[in-house]
C-alpha cells in the first residue's frame, strides 16, 4: 500500500504556532511566576513570526493539501494575519488586569495560542472534519479561558452556560453536517458542492440538513434567535477573556460560514438566503433594542455585537461577490472596533474595580481628554457615523444588498442602526457632560495605552482610507 | 430487513431525546451533559448509517474524531462543573440566574 506524503508547506503556520503553543506550555511548567513575562513575550513573538510566515507562503491561487481537507488561500490569509493581530491586541492589553488579579498563568497564554490554532484550522478548514476539529478546539479552549477566574461565581456560570449551548450548537451543525453527507456522499466541501449544484433542491433531506448547518452556525456567530448566550458569557467572563471571543472568533466564524454556505452550498443559495434574510433582521433589531436598557457596558456591547453579525450576515446573503467582500470587511472591522472597545474597559478597570458599567465612564474627559476622545471614535465607529471605519463598513454591506435588489432591507437596516446610536452615544454624553465620580488617575503601562491609542486611529485612519482594506477584501475573494 | 431509514429514524429519536433534555431539564446540570453526549451519539448513528449505505469510509473516520472531541469535551464539561459546585454549592439549573439584565 503507497501513503504519498501531503505537502506540508502551506500549513506551516499551523504546524509553527502547534509546536510552540506545545513547547510554551512545557516551559511554562518550569517558570516562576516572576519569570512567567517569558510565556508572554514567546507567546506574542510566536503570532509575530506565524503572522510573517503566513504572509511569505501566500499565493494569489488556492493550494489543497492533506488529501483536500486543508485549503491555503487568499481569503485564508488574509483572514488568518487579523486572527494574529487581535489576538496579539488582546495579549498586550489583558497582561496588567491579569497581573493585578493574580490570574497571570501560563494557562491564558497556552489557551489562546491553541484557540488561535483552532481559529487558522476553521479557517483553512476544506471538509466538514477539519472545519469541525478547528471549531471544537478553538470552542474548547474558549470554555476553559471563561472560567479561568475560577473563584468567581459569575464566571463559572458564564461558562457553564457558554459550555453547554456552544455543546448543543456543535450537536446542531454535526447533525445539518451527517444529512448532507448522506446526500451527497462526501466530506469534501469542493465535492459537495458539484454534487448540490447537480442535486433536487427539494430534497427534503438535503434541506433538512442546510437548516441544522444554518441553525449552528447562527449559534456560533450569535444571531437572534441564537443569541442567548452572548450578553451572559460576555459579561460573566474576565475582561481580557471577553476581549478575546468578542474579536478573533467572529472572524473566524465568519470564514466557517464562507466555507459552509458559499463554497459548499451555493447551489442551495434560493433557499439559505431567505433563512439568511430572517437572522439578519431579528439580529439587527433586537440587538439594537435590547441593548438601549442596558447599564452593563459589556452587557451593552454584547448586544451590538448580535446586531453587527446581523450586518454580516446580510453582506453575506447577497451571494454576490461584492457582498462577501463587504461582509469580510465588515467582520474585519468589527473585529478592530471590538478590540478597542473592550480594550478600554480594561484601561479603566484597576484592581478590585472592574468599570464594567456604563456609569463608570462618567466625566472620562474631565479625567483623560485624550482616551476620551479615543473611546468617543470607536463609538463611532460602532455606531457607523462618518469618517469612522464603522461607516464605511456599513454603507459597503447596504451597498451589496441595494445591488442585489433588495432595497427593502437596506431601509430597515438603516432604520435599526439610526436606533443603535442611541445607546453609543449615550456613552459619548456619559464621558463628555457628567461629573466625574472616580477620580483615580488611569493607570496602565504606555504600552497598552500606545497599542490602544494606534487601535482607535486605525479605526479613524481606516475609515477616512477605506480603499487599501477594501481592495484586500475584494482580491482575496 | 432493516433499511437506512430504520438507523435515521433511530437517529432522529435520540437527537429529540437529547434535545428535550436539554431544554426540560431543570434539576441537574449532569443531565445536560449526559443530553450533549447523547446528541453526538445520535449524529454518530447517521454517519455511521450513511457510510454503510453509501460504500464511503470517510463517515466512519468522522465518526472517530467525534468520539474523541467528545470524550475532550466531557472532561471539559465536568471540570466546568466541579468549579461551579465549589463556588454555588450546587448543580441545580435554576440556580444558574446571576447573570441576567
Amino acid at each position: 500500500m503507497n501513503f504519498e506524503v501531503p505537502n506540508f508547506t502551506p500549513a506551516i503556520p499551523e504546524i509553527f504556532v502547534l509546536s510552540m503553543a506545545c513547547i510554551i506550555l512545557l516551559l511554562d511548567l518550569f517558570i516562576t511566576d516572576k519569570g512567567r513575562i517569558l510565556t508572554y513575550i514567546l507567546s506574542l513573538a510566536t503570532l509575530a513570526v506565524a503572522a510573517v510566515l503566513t504572509i511569505t507562503l501566500h499565493t494569489p491561487e488556492a493550494v489543497y493539501t492533506f488529501s483536500g481537507t486543508y485549503v491555503a488561500d487568499p481569503m485564508s490569509s488574509l483572514l488568518k494575519v487579523f486572527i494574529y493581530l487581535t489576538a496579539a491586541g488582546v495579549m498586550i492589553y489583558s497582561r496588567d488586569y491579569l497581573l493585578q488579579r493574580d490570574l497571570f498563568k501560563g494557562e491564558f497564554y497556552v489557551l489562546s495560542l491553541f484557540a488561535v490554532l483552532g481559529m487558522m484550522i476553521m479557517v483553512s478548514a476544506h471538509s466538514f472534519i477539519t472545519i469541525y476539529l478547528g471549531l471544537e478546539l478553538l470552542s474548547l479552549c474558549l470554555y476553559a479561558l471563561v472560567a479561568l477566574n475560577r473563584d468567581s461565581e459569575v464566571s463559572t456560570e458564564a461558562a457553564m452556560k457558554y459550555f453547554v449551548l456552544g455543546a448543543l450548537a456543535s450537536g446542531l451543525l454535526l447533525y445539518g453536517m451527517s444529512m448532507i453527507y448522506g446526500m451527497t456522499g462526501s466530506l469534501d466541501i469542493t465535492v459537495v458542492g458539484e454534487k448540490i449544484m447537480l442535486a433536487d433542491h427539494n430534497n427534503i433531506v438535503l434541506i433538512f440538513g442546510l437548516v441544522f448547518v444554518i441553525i449552528g452556525l447562527a449559534f456560533k456567530l450569535g444571531a437572534v434567535p441564537f443569541h442567548m448566550w452572548i450578553p451572559d458569557v460576555y459579561h460573566g467572563a474576565p475582561t481580557p477573556v471577553t476581549l478575546f471571543i468578542g474579536t478573533a472568533p467572529k472572524i473566524a466564524a465568519f470564514a466557517m460560514v464562507m466555507r459552509l454556505l458559499v463554497e459548499g452550498m451555493q447551489g442551495l443559495h434560493v433557499q439559505w438566503q431567505d433563512m439568511l434574510i430572517i437572522l439578519a433582521i431579528l439580529s439587527m433589531g433586537i440587538g439594537n433594542i435590547i441593548a438601549i436598557a442596558q447599564g452593563n457596558i459589556k452587557r451593552m456591547l454584547a448586544y451590538s455585537t448580535i446586531s453587527h453579525v446581523g450586518f454580516i450576515l446580510l453582506g453575506i446573503m447577497t451571494g454576490t461577490t461584492f457582498g462577501y467582500s463587504a461582509a469580510m470587511f465588515y467582520v474585519i472591522s468589527y473585529a478592530i472596533m471590538a478590540l478597542g472597545g473592550f480594550g478600554m474597559i480594561i484601561l479603566l478597570s484597576r484592581q478590585g474595580f472592574e468599570a464594567d458599567k456604563i456609569d463608570d465612564f462618567k466625566g472620562l474627559n474631565d479625567r483623560s481628554p485624550w482616551f476620551a476622545f479615543m473611546m468617543m471614535i470607536l463609538m463611532f465607529s460602532m455606531a457607523g457615523v462618518p469618517p469612522t471605519l464603522g461607516f464605511y463598513a456599513k454603507l459597503a454591506v447596504l451597498e451589496a444588498v441595494v445591488n442585489a435588489g433588495f432595497i427593502w432591507l437596506a431601509v430597515l437596516a438603516v432604520i435599526f442602526s439610526i436606533i443603535g446610536v442611541f445607546y453609543y452615544l449615550r456613552v459619548i454624553k456619559v464621558m463628555y457632560f457628567d461629573k466625574a465620580e472616580d477620580h483615580h488617575p488611569i493607570t496602565a503601562g504606555s504600552d497598552m495605552k500606545i497599542v490602544l491609542s494606534l487601535n482607535s486611529l486605525a479605526v479613524l485612519g481606516l475609515g477616512l482610507f477605506p480603499a487599501g482594506l477594501m481592495a484586500l477584501c475584494m482580491t482575496a475573494l | 430487513m432493516i433499511t437506512l431509514s430504520h438507523f435515521l429514524i433511530l437517529g432522529a429519536i435520540l437527537f429529540c431525546i437529547s434535545m428535550a433534555g436539554i431544554f426540560i431539564n431543570r434539576k441537574n446540570v449532569i443531565i445536560l451533559l449526559m443530553a450533549i453526549e447523547l446528541m453526538l451519539l445520535a449524529v454518530n448513528i447517521n454517519f455511521v448509517a450513511f457510510s454503510y449505505y453509501l460504500n464511503d469510509l470517510s463517515g466512519q473516520i468522522f465518526v472517530f474524531f467525534i468520539l474523541t472531541v467528545a470524550a475532550a469535551e466531557a472532561a471539559i464539561g465536568l471540570a466546568i462543573l466541579i468549579v461551579l459546585f465549589r463556588n454555588k454549592r450546587t448543580i441545580n439549573v435554576d440556580s444558574l440566574d446571576s447573570l441576567k439584565g
